[in-house]
C-alpha cells in the first residue's frame, strides 16, 4: 500500500500547476544579482549613453541627471539626498531597473546596449567611472559604488526586531 | 428633492407633471390625493411627513454606492508629476470619516509606482521558478480550485506619514491627509506555502523575488520563511475579487510587513539563495539613519496608533461629553494596550479595546471624555504583545537622517484650542 500514501502537497492542493519551461520565463521575472548573474550580452559607455540620455531620459531627470523635475539620479542635490547613481550599493540594480522600468511612460524599449550605455552615463555623471569606461556583463558588476559600505542587512542581523531596539522604547541598536 | 420643488407640487399641476416625468418614484396615487375633492385631510397628513415618505423610493440596483450626501468621503489624490508621469500616484484613506476597523475597498489607500495596469485575467499567469524541483505556472481558473483561507490584516505603506515625519513645522491637515496610507481589509486567498510546496523548493532556496505585472514590474525580495509562514496569494478583498488598484487579479498579502512587499498584480515568484537588491530595496524603502548607515530589509510595521475622533481640522461642537475613538495596529502581533492623554502626555489612562483584537489588524479603541472647553492636547500611545511601544516624535526623528520618512510610528498629538479647533501639533 506504499503507493497510496500521498505527499503533503498533493493531499492539501489540487496540484494544477503546469510545467514552465525556461524559454517561457521573461527577463523581468528574474533580477540581475549583485555578482552580475542575469546580465545579458552587449555593452555601452557614457559617450554612447549621452545620446540616449538626451533623447529619452533628460525630459524627466534633467540635462545632466541633476535637474529634475523627477528625482535626480546624479548628486546628491539640494532637493534629493538619495540619487540612484550615488546612493545605491550595486550598479546591477541600476542596470536592471532601467531595463525593466524606464523610460517611465513607455518602458522596455531600450536595447541592452542602450541600457549599458545609460547606466554608464549615470555612473560617469556621478564621478564613479570615466567617460570611456565600457560596461558589459563582466565590467558592470565590478563597479565599486561609493555608498556600499554604509548598507546594513537588518534582516540578517536582527530579523523581525524593529529598528529602534528592544521593546519598551529603549535606545536604538 | 428640495423644499422649493415640493412647494411647486401644491401650487401647479404642470409642476407636478414635470416632477413625475423626472422622478420615476412619484406615485400616481399620491398625486391624485392632492387633487381629489376632500383631499385636504390627506394633504395635511403629508405635511407632517418628510418628503421621502410621500413617494416610492428607488428600485434595487446591481451594485451599491454610498449615499449621495456622503459624496465627500473620498480618497485624497496625489499626482506629483501630472504632465510627465501621471501613473506615479497615491491616495489617502479618509480615516477621520470612517469608523470600525474595516476600510471599504473603494477607500483603501493606493500607492502606484507605475499606475494601475489593465490586466486581462484570462491571459494573466503566475510563475514559480528558480531553485525549485518543478518550475510551474498557474492561471486564474486553476488557482480558484485551491483551498483558501480568510484573514483580516492591515496594510500600511512604509512611507505613510511621510510629510508629517519630515516637516519642520506641524502641517494643518486631517488625520487622513497626514497618515492615510493605512487601511484594513478581510483578505481571502491561498496560503503561499501550498503553492511553493507544489513547486518543491530546493534546500538552498532561501528567498523569493516577487514581481508584479505592472509597467515597472515592481519586485521585492522576501525571505522564504515569511512566504511559508502566513503569506497569502490574495484573490479576494472584503469578499469580492480584488479591485484593479489593489492588484487584480492576484497580489501577495504579507501580513504585518511594509505595504510595498505586498506585490500587486503578482506574476512571478523566483526562488533564489539571496536577495536581489531591487530598486525599492536599495532606495525608497531602505532606511537612511542619522549616522549615514542605510538599513535594508526592515520589514515589519512598528506599533502605531491614531486618535481619529476628534482629529486634525475638526471643530468641537461645545464643551461636554465626547467619545475619543481611534485605531491602533502592529505588524508584529496584537495591540495589547492603548493609553490616552488629554494633557500632552503628563498623565495617561487606559482606553477600551474593542474585541476581537486580531493580530496584524486594526483595533479600534475608545474612551469617554468630558471636554471642559479649555485648551487640551490629546495623544494616544499603543503597545503591542511583543512589548514594543510607540516612540515620541522627537525620539523617532533622532534615529534617522533628516530626509528619512519610512516606518514612521511616533505618537500623534492633537491640540484642541479654547475655540474648539483641533490641530496637528508636535507635543
Amino acid at each position: 500500500m506504499l503507493l497510496a500514501i500521498p505527499s503533503t502537497a498533493v493531499a492539501e492542493g489540487p496540484g494544477l500547476g503546469e510545467p514552465l519551461s525556461a524559454a517561457e520565463i521573461p527577463f523581468y521575472a528574474t533580477y540581475v544579482l549583485p555578482d552580475g548573474t542575469g546580465l545579458p550580452p552587449g555593452q555601452g559607455d557614457a559617450l554612447a549613453g549621452a545620446e540616449v540620455w538626451a533623447s529619452t531620459c533628460a525630459v524627466c531627470h534633467g540635462e545632466t541627471g541633476r535637474e529634475g523635475p523627477m528625482p535626480p539620479v546624479v548628486g546628491p542635490t539640494d532637493s534629493f539626498s538619495k540619487p540612484a547613481g550615488q546612493f545605491w550599493p550595486y550598479a546591477t540594480t541600476l542596470f536592471d531597473y532601467v531595463r525593466r522600468a524606464m523610460p517611465f511612460s513607455g518602458p522596455k524599449v531600450l536595447s541592452d546596449d542602450e541600457v549599458y550605455a545609460v547606466s554608464a552615463y549615470i555612473l560617469y555623471q556621478n564621478g564613479i567611472i570615466s567617460e570611456s569606461h565600457v560596461l558589459n556583463m563582466h565590467s558592470l558588476p565590478e563597479v565599486r559604488m561609493p555608498n556600499k559600505e554604509n548598507f546594513v542587512d537588518h534582516w540578517a542581523n536582527s530579523g523581525e526586531t524593529p529598528y529602534g531596539g528592544p521593546p519598551n522604547g529603549a535606545s536604538p541598536n | 428633492m428640495d423644499p422649493k420643488r415640493r412647494a411647486g407640487i401644491k401650487t401647479a399641476r404642470s409642476e407636478l407633471t414635470n416632477r413625475r416625468t423626472v422622478l420615476k418614484g412619484v406615485s400616481v396615487a399620491a398625486g391624485a390625493a392632492l387633487m381629489a375633492p376632500g383631499g385636504y385631510r390627506e394633504a395635511r397628513a403629508r405635511e407632517a411627513s418628510a418628503e421621502w415618505m410621500t413617494y416610492g423610493g428607488s428600485p434595487s440596483r446591481p451594485y451599491g454606492v454610498p449615499a449621495s450626501h456622503e459624496g465627500h468621503v473620498k480618497r485624497a489624490l496625489h499626482i506629483p508629476w501630472e504632465d510627465l508621469a501621471r501613473a506615479y500616484s497615491w491616495s489617502d484613506t479618509p480615516l477621520e470619516k470612517l469608523r470600525g476597523t474595516i476600510t471599504p475597498s473603494g477607500l483603501h489607500f493606493e500607492v502606484h509606482h507605475s499606475g494601475v495596469p489593465e490586466i486581462d485575467p484570462e491571459q494573466h499567469v503566475l510563475m514559480i521558478h528558480g531553485l525549485v524541483d518543478n518550475p510551474i505556472r498557474f492561471n486564474l481558473p486553476a488557482l480558484d480550485r485551491y483551498p483558501m483561507v480568510t484573514r483580516t490584516h492591515f496594510l500600511e505603506c512604509a512611507g505613510n506619514s511621510y510629510e508629517h515625519a519630515t516637516s519642520p513645522e506641524p502641517l494643518m491637515r486631517t488625520v487622513g491627509k497626514l497618515h492615510g496610507l493605512v487601511s484594513c481589509s478581510q483578505w481571502t486567498g491561498i496560503p503561499m506555502r501550498l503553492l511553493l510546496e507544489e513547486a518543491g523548493v530546493k534546500p538552498e532556496g532561501a528567498w523569493v523575488i516577487a514581481t508584479g505585472g505592472d509597467a515597472a514590474n515592481l519586485s521585492r525580495s522576501i525571505p522564504l520563511e515569511k512566504m511559508t509562514d502566513d503569506t497569502l496569494l490574495a484573490l479576494y478583498q472584503n469578499g469580492e475579487r480584488l479591485r484593479p488598484e489593489q492588484g487584480y487579479p492576484m497580489r501577495l498579502l504579507v501580513p504585518g510587513w511594509e505595504g510595498n512587499m505586498n506585490v500587486k498584480w503578482l506574476t512571478s515568484l523566483w526562488v533564489t539563495d539571496q536577495p536581489a537588491h531591487t530598486r525599492d530595496e536599495v532606495g525608497e524603502y531602505a532606511d537612511y539613519l542619522a549616522d549615514g548607515r542605510v538599513l535594508q530589509f526592515t520589514y515589519p510595521i512598528g506599533v502605531k496608533s491614531l486618535i481619529t475622533h476628534p482629529s486634525g481640522e475638526m471643530m468641537m461642537s461645545g464643551p461636554g461629553f465626547y467619545e475619543i475613538s481611534g485605531m491602533a495596529w502592529s505588524g508584529l502581533g496584537k495591540v495589547e494596550q492603548v493609553e490616552i492623554s488629554a494633557d500632552g502626555g503628563a498623565t495617561w489612562g487606559l482606553a477600551e479595546l474593542e474585541a476581537p483584537v486580531l493580530p496584524k489588524a486594526i483595533t479600534r479603541f475608545r474612551m469617554p471624555w468630558q471636554w471642559d472647553g479649555g485648551v487640551s492636547t490629546l495623544m494616544s500611545r499603543a503597545r503591542d504583545d511583543k512589548g514594543y511601544i510607540q516612540p515620541t516624535r522627537t525620539e523617532w526623528s533622532a534615529r534617522y537622517h533628516p530626509d528619512h520618512y519610512g516606518h514612521f510610528n511616533a505618537i500623534q498629538s492633537w491640540r484642541i484650542t479654547d475655540k474648539g479647533e483641533v490641530h496637528n501639533v508636535y507635543a
